[in-house]
């Protein structure tokens, strides 16, 4: 196998290039989503027939397209559903579904909902940028309180929908959640994601400047990269400095989002508990016959 | 050395802003959508952190190190994370 080392290597062997550029806006995260992905998937030395990628609708969801694998590219927040059916079919396949965070938890939660709980072998990397990129800059679900959309013009009133912490309630195997702005965690969190037997949910901080931080005023694409570094805060910082700061540094990390690994366990599947209730009954079947 | 794909550049510049050693600058070249993609700055301080390769949003960078230049080590002005704890 030939090492790669530089980003024009990894195009050749993982992207479509013909469908390069991407549409997606300057300055728009999704792109390094995509480019963690792939070196953690070229960490692991993954066999391209071997995976496919799955997605529902959305920039977010186009993610599919540009790469030279197998991808179903489905309905609008169904994308979890279609991915659950590809892994009953053929549980060889490592399924990973690109989506973003109206589709899944917005129009999909239900999907993303049963799907952590059934603790299927999936893992889903939803990039979170606040807004329904596509449509234009609707508020979503996991829009912060405050923030600007066409349909919250005045600021939004709704608590943020906090996806990190119900798939972590829901007991999914390993939950993370990163910002695009520093490579190196995400790319170690993506591989450990994608090796995990069971659900794994890696949630992507992604600036939309186009959507989100156009109306949002947070400024131009370098001041809006720099808002994630200044919001977000390592889980371990955070339980530190609420378990042992004073009043002030704690007022200062309160409303920042928490990043890091939410949780790691190994906890049996679906597929491998209905793999053992199938040999179970084929046991008795025979069994059974003997007698 | 960096090698850029200039047609793929959007011209973000965020690798410019985010390489710590400040070793690139928008260049004199045009692409087809009428960007300047990135180039090095003339006296060269690229110490081949490929911090720029992994952020392009458009993977249209390349870091391609010159092993035989020796370099003396520089150090990376990465933050971690979330911030410092004192
Ligand atoms: C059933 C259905 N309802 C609504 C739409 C319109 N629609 C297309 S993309 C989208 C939102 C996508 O937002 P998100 O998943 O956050 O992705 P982003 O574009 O922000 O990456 C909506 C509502 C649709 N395509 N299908
Ligand atoms: S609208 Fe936002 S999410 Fe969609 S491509 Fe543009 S910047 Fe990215
Ligand atoms: S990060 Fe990539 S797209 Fe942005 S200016 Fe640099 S080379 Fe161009
Ligand atoms: S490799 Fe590192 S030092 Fe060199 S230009 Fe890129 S970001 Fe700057």
């Amino acid at each position: 196998m030939v090492e790669i080392k530089t980003a024009e290597e990894l195009n050749k062997k993982y992207l479509r290039e013909g469908m390069w550029p991407t549409i997606f806006c300057n300055g728009c995260g999704i792109g390094v989503v995509l480019e963690y992905t792939l070196w953690a998937i070229e960490e692991l030395g993954w066999d391209m027939d071997k995976v496919v990628f799955a997605s529902g609708i959305g920039c977010s969801s186009r993610l599919p397209g540009y790469i030279n694998a197998d991808g179903l590219h489905t309905t609008h927040g169904r994308a979890i559903a279609f991915a659950t059916g590809i892994k009953a079919a053929n549980p060889d396949l490592n399924v990973v579904i690109f989506t973003g965070d109206g589709d899944c938890s917005g129009i999909g939660g239900n999907h993303f909902i049963h799907a952590a709980r059934r603790n299927i072998d999936l893992t889903v990397i939803m990039v979170n940028n606040f807004v329904y990129g596509m449509t234009g800059g609707q508020s979503s679900p996991t829009a912060p309180i405050g923030s600007v959309a066409t349909t919250a013009p005045y600021g939004n009133i709704e608590h943020p929908f906090d996806i990190c912490g119900i798939a972590k309630a829901l007991g999914a195997n390993y939950v993370a959640r990163w910002p695009v702005s520093h490579p190196y965690q995400p790319i170690k969190s993506v591989k450990e994601g994608l090796q995990k037997k069971g659900f794994s949910l890696l949630e992507f901080l992604a600036p939309c400047p186009t959507a989100y931080g156009r109306r949002n005023k947070l400024g131009d694409i370098k001041k809006l990269w720099k808002w994630y570094d200044d919001n977000t805060i390592l889980i371990e910082d955070y339980e530190k400095t609420m378990n042992y700061g004073n009043e002030k540094e704690k007022e200062e990390i309160k409303n920042k989002i928490q990043i890091g690994v939410f949780q790691d366990i190994e906890k049996s599947g679906f597929f491998e508990e209905y793999e053992k209730l199938m040999m179970m009954l084929q046991e008795k079947k025979t069994t059974g016959e003997k007698k | 050395m960096i090698e850029v794909k200039d047609d793929w550049c959007k011209g973000c510049n965020i690798c410019i802003e985010r390489c710590p050693v400040n070793a690139l600058e928008e260049s004199d070249r045009l692409n087809k959508k009428g960007i300047r993609p990135p180039q090095l700055k003339k006296n060269n301080e690229c110490n081949d952190c490929r911090l720029c390769e992994l952020l392009c949003p458009d993977l249209a960078i390349s870091v391609i190190s010159d092993k035989e230049v020796k370099k003396e080590d520089k150090k990376i002005l990465l933050r971690p994370v979330g911030g410092t704890i004192k």
